[in-house]
């Protein structure tokens, strides 16, 4: 493998972590506004949420790419791939975020909601102030668990085409014959990247279980 | 938008797609029984009382689950060949979905295993059962029902993770449904349609466990 094929493969990487960044962070905006119209206690709302969420837990990550890809093209808008891609990635975070945050939500001690409405918070401050820091706490070890699987996720983008890092593996490995070297090397950033999170993860579930004990 | 829904090639190709879905449940199923041998063996070899056998064991869930499956399934496929076993696309999946649900599946039936209350055993042995009778009673009911939930939301994820495996071209749904594509362009389509069935299969699936789950584990736990 000569120097060229291993800027490649660092370009891939460049593109998996923006990718993994921008679908995490616009992700987390819009899966708050899921998770908090999941438990809002509107009916209407709750129902279409919940409708959301099982739709992109009931389905396959690739085709939900595919959807969104062709999609897109179909209303006209003529869109840079890794814009539609991007776009994939954040509506699926959303999903997901939002199922894990309700469920944290829903964790929070019912008292602790019921004493901020008897203080007569208004829902904004009873959620900013009180429910959501502790929602956050708990559900921490399973965000950074849902991170990782994005992180990994976002080599399916490889299929539609786009250069991320499992990409630009298969085109180095493509030009040296060295596929278990390449493909091993490809491994190994991804985990460099993932198993300090996952890592993390597990030692705050450890923590957070031995605090609620 | 001026762009004209056409379904017809899709509703001609229906039939491939159900047979589509036919495979994808093979596939998933083949992976789970692979991943539950798996899943035992390692559990088994995780609390060896060789330092080195536990570090294998820790080293392969960690590297399978920090890793992504298209990855996984690429590197499988590559490197059989390689050491002179030559398998079709769709074996190959099978090994790959094994592999990878059986990182997930030691740590589900670890967590199952160490939930069993020895006390219990040790009352079951008081009472004068049969040491057949507390293993099935005392021992692994429980534990199937402590594992039964992440069990089936893992066999879930699996069923939707064979998808993936159309980028060896294995025999599944995506795969059909990617053939379909190439030949008519109606991409957003096949598409479409190919998604609702997924949702069909992971919705029927779901349904499925929560009536086992009703009939066999649904009595109070204290």
């Amino acid at each position: 493998m000569d120097w060229n094929q291993f800027l490649l493969l660092l370009g891939g990487l460049k593109w998996t972590l923006a990718l993994s960044a921008i679908g995490f962070v616009v992700g987390a905006i819009a899966g708050l506004g899921v998770a908090l119209a999941r438990t809002s206690g509107h009916r209407m709302l709750e129902r279409c949420t919940a409708a959301y969420i099982a739709l992109f837990q009931g389905t396959p990550l690739l085709m939900q790419l595919f959807v969104v890809y062709y999609g897109l093209a179909l209303v006209g808008l003529k869109l840079d791939p890794w814009v539609s891609v991007s776009i994939g990635f954040t509506l699926h975070a959303s999903a997901y975020l939002g199922e894990i945050w309700r469920g944290s939500i829903e964790a929070v001690p019912r008292g602790q909601s019921e004493a901020a409405k008897a203080l007569s918070l208004n829902y904004i401050s009873r959620m900013k102030d009180v429910v959501l820091p502790q929602a956050i706490r708990i559900s921490l070890p399973a965000t950074i668990g849902f991170l990782v699987q994005l992180i990994k996720g976002t080599s399916l983008a490889a299929i539609i085409g786009f250069t991320e890092l499992m990409r630009a593996g298969t085109i180095v490995s493509n030009q040296n014959f060295k596929p278990l070297l390449v493909l091993g090397l490809v491994g190994a950033l991804y985990f460099a990247i993932c198993w300090p999170l996952s890592f993390y993860g597990a030692r705050l579930e450890r923590r957070l279980a031995t605090a609620t004990r | 938008m001026n762009y004209k829904f056409d379904f017809a090639p899709v509703i001609d190709g229906l039939p491939d797609l159900l047979w589509g879905c036919a495979g994808t449940l093979g596939l998933a199923l083949a992976g789970m029984v692979l991943a539950l041998i798996i899943g035992i063996g390692g559990v088994m070899l995780r609390d060896s009382r060789f330092a080195a056998m536990r570090w294998l064991v820790i080293s392969f869930v960690e590297a399978i689950r920090n890793t992504p499956f298209l990855g996984q399934i690429y590197f499988i496929y590559f490197a059989l060949p390689l050491a002179g076993v030559r398998l079709d696309p769709t074996t190959t999946a099978i090994i790959a979905l094994g592999v990878n649900g059986g990182a997930y599946a030691i740590e589900i039936i670890r967590g199952g295993v160490q939930s069993i209350n020895k006390g219990q055993i040790e009352a079951g042995l008081a009472l004068g059962l049969s040491r057949t009778l507390i293993f099935r009673l005392i021992v692994l009911k429980p534990a199937l029902r402590a594992i039964f939930p992440s069990l089936t939301s893992q066999f879930i994820m699996l069923t939707l993770t064979t998808s993936i495996a159309s980028a060896i071209s294995a025999y599944e749904l995506t795969s059909v449904g990617q053939a379909i594509e190439s030949n008519t362009f109606r991409s957003f389509e096949v598409y479409g349609v190919v998604t609702l069935l997924y949702l069909v299969m992971s919705w029927m699936l779901m349904q499925m466990f929560a009536q086992i789950s009703a009939r066999y584990f649904s009595y109070p736990v204290k």
